[in-house]
C-alpha cells in the first residue's frame, strides 16, 4: 500500500513535468473583427531594424510624437527582437490579445494571412490609405498569397547584393566584380589564400540558406512549390541549386569551413574585417559601418547569374526582401490603425525611416529622394525593380524555411567536416524534408 | 455531529486553495494539451480553436508510423534523447557521489570547494549555456583553442555545435549543469549516516572501498532513489540547454525530443501534431516512472524486512 501511494504521488509529479511542452497558450477567441472602442491609443510592435532595440526606439519615438501631434492618438511602441517576433504574433493570433499595428517579415505574409488574424487590405481599406498604386508592385506581391487581398502593406524594402572588398580585388588582380557564378568561383579561388577566403556565408542560419537556395533554384528554372502550393523540394533543378550553394564550402572551397556554424551575422563581421572578399547580403551598409568598414572600401554589384546576360524567368538574382506593416484584425481602434498605416507609408516618413535604416522605400513617391541614390542603394533598387522575385507566398512557407533551412545547415556541416556532398546526398536530404511537409 | 463534520472538513478546507491552484496550473493545461492532440490544429485554426476539425487518432497515427518520415524522425529523436539521458544522468550521479564522498572529511578549504562546486547550479541557465556556446565555437572558441592549439590533440579544429560532435557538447553541458544538484542531495544524505558505523567497520578491518560499498551506498539508497528519478525526468525533458546551445533547429545528432516537439508545433505551426507527441512522451515517462518506483520500492521493502 505504501509503495502504491508513493508511486501515485511521484507519477503525478512526473506527469506535471512532462506535459509542459504542450501546455502553452489556451483559450480561444471569437471572431470579433475589431472596432473603434478605444480611439485614442494604439499599440505598435516594431521589428528590430536598427543596430539595437534601443536604437530603434530612438529612431521611432520622434516619429510617433509627430503622429500624436497630427491625430491626437498616442502610440505605445514595443520593439520586438526577431527571435521572438513570430512566436509573439502566433500567441497574439491564438489569444486575440495583440497589438493594433505590427511589423511582419514579408516572407511570413501568406502564413499569417492563413490564420485570419490580420486585416485584409481590400479596395475599401486601400482607399483609406491612399490607394494600392502608391506601392511598388514587386513589394506588394510579397504581402500575401496571389489572388487574395494583401494581408499587409510593404514598409521597408530590401534586396540582396554582392558586396566585394575593393582592395582585396585589386590585390588579386580582379578588374570587375563577377557576373556569373563561374566567375565568382574563379575570383573566389584567387582571393582564397593566407587564411583569407573568397566568400563569407551564414551557413548555420536556415533563413539565409533558403533565400540563396530560392534564387539559385529560380536561375535553374525551378521552384520549391508548384502552382497549387504543393512542395516540390527535390526536383533535379532544386538539388542542383542547393548543391551549388553548399559547394562554396564543399567542392569549391572558397568559403571558410567555419562558416558552416555561423548564425549570428559572423559572416558580416568577417567581410568587414577583410577575412573574406565577398558577401551576399541585404542592405549591409550600416552594419558594415558599425564593424569599422568605410563605404569607399567596398563595392556593391548584383548577385551573379548562371550565364552572362540571362533573361526571362532565369534572370532572378534576389528575393524581394523586406518588412510589411499589418493591422491586427481584433484592433479596438480600426480607424486609428489605418491612419497610422497611412502615416508610416507617407512619402515623408518613408524617406526618413528608410534612409535611417539603409533600406529602400516601397512607396513610389519616396524613391526619388537623394538619400536613396548612393551607389549601393542604386544597385539594390535596380535589382529590386528588375530581377527580384518574392519567396513563395504559400501558407506553408514557414515549414519550408524550417525544413529546407535545417537540411542545408546539416549539409554544410557535412561539407565543412570534409565529407563529400554529392548530388545524391543533397537529393536525399531534400526528399526527406519534402516528406515531412504537411499534405495540404 | 456538526463538530465532527467541522473537524473532518477543516483540513480539506485548508487544502482547497492549493487544490484549486494545482487544477489551474497543472491539470487544466494538461487537459487542454490532450484535447489539442485530437484536433487538426494548424495555423488555419489557431484563431478559433473551436473551429479546428477533430482529427481522431490521426495525429498519433502519424507520430508512431515509424516507416514514414515524421515517425522516423520522432523515433530517431527518442533514441537520441534516451542515450543522452542515460549518459548525462549516469555521469552526473557519478561525479556527484564522488565529490560528496571526497568532501565528507573535514580539510582546509572544504567550504570553499563546496561553494565552487555549486556554482553551475546557481547560475542562470541562459547565461551559462550561452557562455558554453561561445566556448564551443569552432574558430574562436576556448575548447578548440585548448585541445587543438595548445594540446594538439586533434589534427584540425572540430565543430562542436553542428554535426556529430554536437552530442558530446550537449552531454558535457548537461552534466556540468546537473551534477551539482546530485552533489548537494548526496552531501545532505551523507550527514545522516552515523559515524559509528564507519568506526565499527574500520575496527572490523574494512578498507575505504568496502566502507563505501557496504555502508555509504546502501545508506544513500533512499536519496538515490529520488535523485535518479528527478534527474532522469529533468534531463529527458530539458529544453533550455539544447535550445540555447543550438537554436530552434538542433543538429540531427543532438535532436532532443523536447526541441523536436517544439519544432513540430511552434516552428511548423502544427499544434495538434506537437500535442500528440507530447502526450506520447507523457505516457512514456509515466510508464518508466511507475516501473522504476515499483522495482526500487519493492527491493527496498524486501531489504527492510
Amino acid at each position: 500500500m505504501r509503495t502504491y501511494h508513493r508511486a501515485v504521488a511521484a507519477t503525478a509529479i512526473a506527469a506535471a513535468m512532462a506535459l509542459t511542452a504542450s501546455a502553452c497558450g489556451g483559450g480561444s477567441s471569437s471572431n470579433d473583427s475589431g472596432g473603434n472602442s478605444s480611439p485614442k491609443t494604439l499599440t505598435y510592435w516594431a521589428s528590430n531594424q536598427g543596430t539595437s532595440l534601443e536604437n530603434d526606439k530612438q529612431v521611432l519615438e520622434p516619429e510617433l510624437k509627430k503622429f500624436e501631434q497630427q491625430t491626437g492618438i498616442k502610440v505605445k511602441l514595443e520593439v520586438v527582437p526577431w527571435s521572438d517576433l513570430l512566436n509573439r504574433i502566433l500567441a497574439a493570433a491564438t489569444s486575440g490579445q495583440g497589438p493594433d499595428v505590427l511589423n511582419i517579415g514579408n516572407t511570413w505574409s501568406a502564413s499569417l494571412q492563413a490564420t485570419g488574424a490580420l486585416l485584409p487590405f481590400d479596395a475599401t481599406t486601400f482607399s483609406k490609405i491612399g490607394g494600392k498604386d502608391r506601392f511598388v508592385s514587386a513589394a506588394l506581391a510579397a504581402a500575401g498569397a496571389q489572388g487574395k487581398d494583401p494581408a499587409a502593406v510593404p514598409l521597408y524594402s530590401l534586396a540582396y547584393g554582392l558586396y566585394y572588398n575593393k582592395k582585396m580585388f585589386a590585390d588579386a588582380g580582379i578588374a570587375a566584380p563577377p557576373t556569373t557564378w563561374d566567375e565568382l568561383v574563379a575570383d573566389g579561388k584567387k582571393l582564397t589564400k593566407d587564411g583569407k577566403y573568397g566568400l563569407a556565408v551564414e551557413g548555420g542560419n536556415g533563413s539565409e540558406n533558403i533565400h540563396h537556395a530560392f534564387v539559385l533554384a529560380k536561375q535553374h528554372g525551378s521552384d520549391f512549390f508548384d502552382a497549387s502550393g504543393k512542395a516540390t523540394f527535390d526536383t533535379p533543378e532544386n538539388v542542383a541549386a542547393v548543391k551549388q550553394y553548399i559547394d562554396f564550402i564543399g567542392k569549391d572551397k572558397i568559403a571558410a569551413p567555419g562558416n558552416a556554424e555561423y548564425a549570428a551575422n559572423q559572416s558580416l563581421a568577417d567581410f568587414a574585417t577583410g577575412k573574406a572578399g565577398m558577401l551576399m547580403w541585404q542592405a549591409a551598409a550600416s552594419s558594415l559601418k558599425s564593424h569599422g568598414m568605410k563605404p569607399e572600401d567596398y563595392g556593391v554589384a548584383p548577385v551573379p547569374f548562371q550565364t552572362a546576360g540571362a533573361t526571362g524567368a532565369h534572370a532572378i538574382n534576389s528575393m524581394v526582401a523586406g518588412i510589411n506593416l499589418a493591422v491586427f484584425k481584433n484592433t479596438k481602434n480600426l480607424d486609428g490603425s489605418l491612419k497610422f498605416v497611412n502615416f508610416m507609408t507617407s512619402a515623408a516618413e518613408q524617406k526618413t525611416l528608410n534612409a535611417t535604416y539603409g533600406s529602400l522605400p516601397p512607396v513610389k513617391d519616396a524613391q526619388s529622394d537623394p538619400a536613396f541614390s548612393t551607389p549601393d542603394l542604386k544597385t539594390l533598387a535596380e535589382v529590386l525593380a528588375k530581377s527580384a522575385a518574392p519567396l513563395p507566398q504559400v501558407p506553408n512557407e514557414s515549414q519550408f524555411e524550417t525544413l529546407v533551412g535545417t537540411a542545408m545547415k546539416e549539409l554544410f556541416a557535412q561539407a565543412a567536416s570534409g565529407k563529400d556532398v554529392t548530388t545524391d546526398s543533397v537529393k536525399n536530404a531534400l526528399t526527406k524534408a519534402q516528406q515531412q511537409m504537411p499534405a495540404s | 455531529m456538526i463538530a465532527r463534520l467541522r473537524r473532518i472538513g477543516l483540513p480539506y478546507l485548508l487544502l482547497l486553495p492549493a487544490l484549486l491552484l494545482e487544477l489551474l496550473i497543472h491539470l487544466i493545461p494538461m487537459i487542454v494539451g490532450i484535447v489539442m492532440s485530437f484536433k487538426q490544429l494548424t495555423q488555419f485554426f489557431i484563431r478559433d480553436w473551436g473551429a479546428a476539425p477533430w482529427a481522431g487518432l490521426d495525429n498519433y497515427r502519424v507520430a508512431v508510423d515509424f516507416d514514414a518520415p515524421v515517425g522516423q524522425a520522432l523515433l530517431h529523436s527518442f533514441w537520441v534523447t534516451l542515450c543522452f539521458t542515460v549518459l548525462a544522468v549516469g555521469l552526473s550521479w557519478l561525479l556527484g557521489t564522488a565529490a560528496a564522498i571526497l568532501m565528507q572529511d573535514a580539510f582546509r578549504g572544504r567550504g570553499f570547494l563546496r561553494a565552487i562546486f555549486l556554482v553551475p547550479y546557481a547560475l542562470p541557465v541562459y547565461a551559462a549555456v550561452i557562455t558554453w556556446s561561445f566556448m564551443f565555437q569552432r574558430d574562436t572558441g576556448l575548447i578548440n583553442h585548448v585541445i587543438h592549439d595548445q594540446l594538439h590533440l586533434t589534427s584540425e579544429r572540430s565543430f562542436w555545435l553542428i554535426g556529430d560532435n554536437s552530442f558530446t557538447a550537449l552531454v558535457t553541458v548537461s552534466v556540468w549543469r546537473s551534477w551539482p544538484f546530485a552533489f548537494l542531495c548526496l552531501m545532505a544524505g551523507l550527514q545522516n549516516i552515523p559515524r559509528e558505523l564507519y568506526e565499527a567497520a574500520s575496527m572490523d578491518g574494512a578498507g575505504v572501498w568496502q566502507q563505501i560499498r557496504r555502508i555509504t551506498l546502501p545508506s544513500l539508497r533512499p536519496v538515490n532513489q529520488v535523485l535518479v528519478l528527478v534527474l532522469f525526468l529533468w534531463t529527458f525533458n530539458d529544453f533550455n540547454t539544447p535550445y540555447v546551445l543550438f537554436g530552434r533547429s538542433a543538429p540531427e545528432a543532438a535532436d532532443l525530443i523536447s526541441i523536436h516537439i517544439y519544432q513540430s508545433s511552434f516552428v511548423t505551426w502544427n499544434f495538434g501534431s506537437g500535442s500528440a507527441m507530447s502526450v506520447l512522451l507523457l505516457l512514456f515517462l509515466l510508464v518508466v516512472t511507475a516501473i522504476y518506483l515499483l522495482v526500487t520500492s519493492r527491493r527496498r521493502d524486501a531489504a527492510d524486512a
